[in-house]
């Protein structure tokens, strides 16, 4: 499959605080990607950074061959192309449900308003918030705001949708109308990263697992293999931590 | 003769005199107050909106964002000048001291709309800044991640909560505007004070004239208070929201061919 993203040699640091030191992955067309790893290992830096919420002070980021960190690169652009969804959703307050998934898609797509909105309400339609495109995201559950981020995300119909932790915010009764949603898409061959502490989706809906500790990728593979069979000590130790909390 | 009346003749007879230019005086001080909230507003949004423009991570050295701390320098003190001044000085300042030593020689309105705007200016710059600074960062950040620029973002997002947030303060200004156009009487703006002024001096009824005046401040600022009540119960919007039902999405979705 094709490639569309790669991570070469990236690292972060604040100041003197080393947060990613050596990251090194690709993505390909369709994956589905897992982040796991235990917290201030640096998982949504990675992603942040990705998505140059962040500036990385090393390493080169691959999307579709071109380092995007290159000055002339025109920021924006890629990241209407690589979507993000927030653990704290960060749905824009002052407009609708229906005007935060038409907004972007008008503003940097210059989509013409009609087309803007057909396409919102197909997404928000598959999220199931349809009913609510009148609402403000003050008046939604929580689980309810990530639905609405995510059909927010979708409507720029992005190549590679980034997740962070997008679970972790929400009351564990609607953890699962979120994930649900997340395995729709992921069932239709979106491609994803996705930082998570929900195990069973990394193990059961992801193609790919990357455990991330102290700024590194100590292991990284197929779901079955990493979890049945991990390699490296750390990995056992932390798998067996996070399983005995369940 | 109008020291034998009590005081409600007096008040009558004053009324009834110089009523019309009473009002005329209440009209200008309320135009002035009211065009110079609105482009000091304006004022102050372009320079809080400009005082808060990041600078990208390893873009530091570069010739904008020289120029940018430059701007952002001049503005500051800009801001620093005219808050920390007196009005009547900055009126004098620019009506006499202008016409003195440079030979700019504005008219008294001109004056009177440059004072006053540029002073609210500063004031809101200040408040514009702080309403920016206080929407929570994710705002930005979703903004961003959607692909908006910054000053999309600034205009779709981040401004319209912080024009919300600081609305009272706007108010503030306009009703200190109000008041504070008195000061203008220095540089002949016949407004509600300066008629006052005449007035009392003309029939020596301090007590009466001063009442009427303040009765009339008093209407306009409390009108006006009133008004941006409204004004912010309107921009909150309902606390209810309608669901939609399946025609309603239906006609949502046929639109298109209307
Ligand atoms: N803006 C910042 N400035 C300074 N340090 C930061 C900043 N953002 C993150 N860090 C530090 O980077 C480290 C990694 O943080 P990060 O948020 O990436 O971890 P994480 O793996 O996502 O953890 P969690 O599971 O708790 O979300 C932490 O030690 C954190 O304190
Ligand atoms: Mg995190």
């Amino acid at each position: 499959m094709e490639k569309i993203l790669e991570l070469s040699h990236l690292g972060k640091s604040f100041g003197n605080h080393v947060v990613l030191r050596d990251i090194n992955f690709s993505v390909k067309k369709g994956d589905v990607i897992s982040v796991i790893g235990a917290s201030g290992s640096g998982k949504s830096t990675m992603l942040r950074c990705i998505n140059l919420l962040e500036t990385p002070t090393s390493g080169e980021i691959l999307f579709h061959d071109t380092n995007i960190l290159n000055k002339e690169n025109d920021i924006p652009a890629y990241r209407s192309k690589v979507g993000m969804v927030f653990q704290s959703f960060n749905l824009f307050s002052n407009m609708s449900v229906l005007d935060n998934c038409i907004v972007g898609q008008v503003k940097v797509l210059k989509k013409n308003k009609e087309d803007a909105r057909q396409k919102a309400m197909q997404f928000l339609t598959k999220v199931g918030m349809e009913p609510y495109i009148h609402a403000k995201p003050r008046q939604l559950s929580g689980g309810q705001k990530q639905r609405v981020a995510i059909a927010r995300a979708l409507a720029m119909e992005p190549e590679v949708l980034l997740f962070d932790e997008p679970t972790s915010a929400l009351d564990p009764l609607m953890v699962g109308e979120v994930l649900n949603v997340m395995k729709t898409l992921a069932s239709e061959g979106l491609t994803m990263i996705v930082v998570t502490h929900e195990m069973s989706f990394a193990r059961d809906v992801s193609n790919h697992v990357v455990y991330m500790d102290d700024g590194f990728i100590v292991e990284e593979g197929a779901p079955s293999q990493l979890f049945s069979e991990p390699k490296e000590e750390k990995t056992k130790a932390f798998l067996a931590t996070i399983l005995a909390e369940k | 003769m109008i020291s034998e009346m009590n005081f409600l003749g007096r008040i009558i007879y004053i009324l009834q005199s110089y009523g019309v230019s009473y009002l005329t005086g209440a009209g200008t001080t309320l135009l002035i107050a009211l065009v110079s909230t609105v482009i000091g507003c304006l004022i102050g949004f372009a320079v809080g909106v400009i005082q808060t423009i990041p600078v990208r991570e390893g873009n530091e050295r570069t010739p904008g964002v020289y120029f940018l701390k430059l701007c952002q320098m001049i503005l500051h003190a800009y801001v620093e000048l005219f808050r920390g001044t007196p009005m009547i000085v900055q009126a004098v300042f620019i009506y006499y001291g202008l016409a003195q030593i440079w030979g700019i020689q504005l008219g008294m309105w001109q004056a009177a709309f440059l004072v006053v705007s540029v002073n609210t200016g500063a004031y809101m710059a200040e408040s514009v800044r702080g309403g920016i600074i206080s929407i929570d960062s994710g705002q930005m950040e979703g903004a961003k991640s959607i692909g908006m620029n910054h000053f999309q973002a600034m205009i779709s997002v981040i401004l319209p909560q912080a024009f919300r947030n600081i609305l009272p303060q706007i108010g503030n200004n306009l009703i200190i505007n109000i008041k504070d156009t008195s000061v203008l009487s220095v540089i002949s703006i016949v407004d509600l004070f300066f008629v006052h002024k005449s007035v009392s001096g003309a029939l020596y009824t301090y007590f009466e004239s001063a009442s009427i005046v303040m009765l009339i401040y008093l209407t306009m600022t409390v009108t006006v208070s009133r008004l941006l009540r409204l004004l912010e119960k309107y921009l909150d919007g309902s606390e209810n929201y309608e669901l939609a039902d399946c025609m309603d999405i239906g006609n949502q979705m046929h639109k298109k061919g209307a």
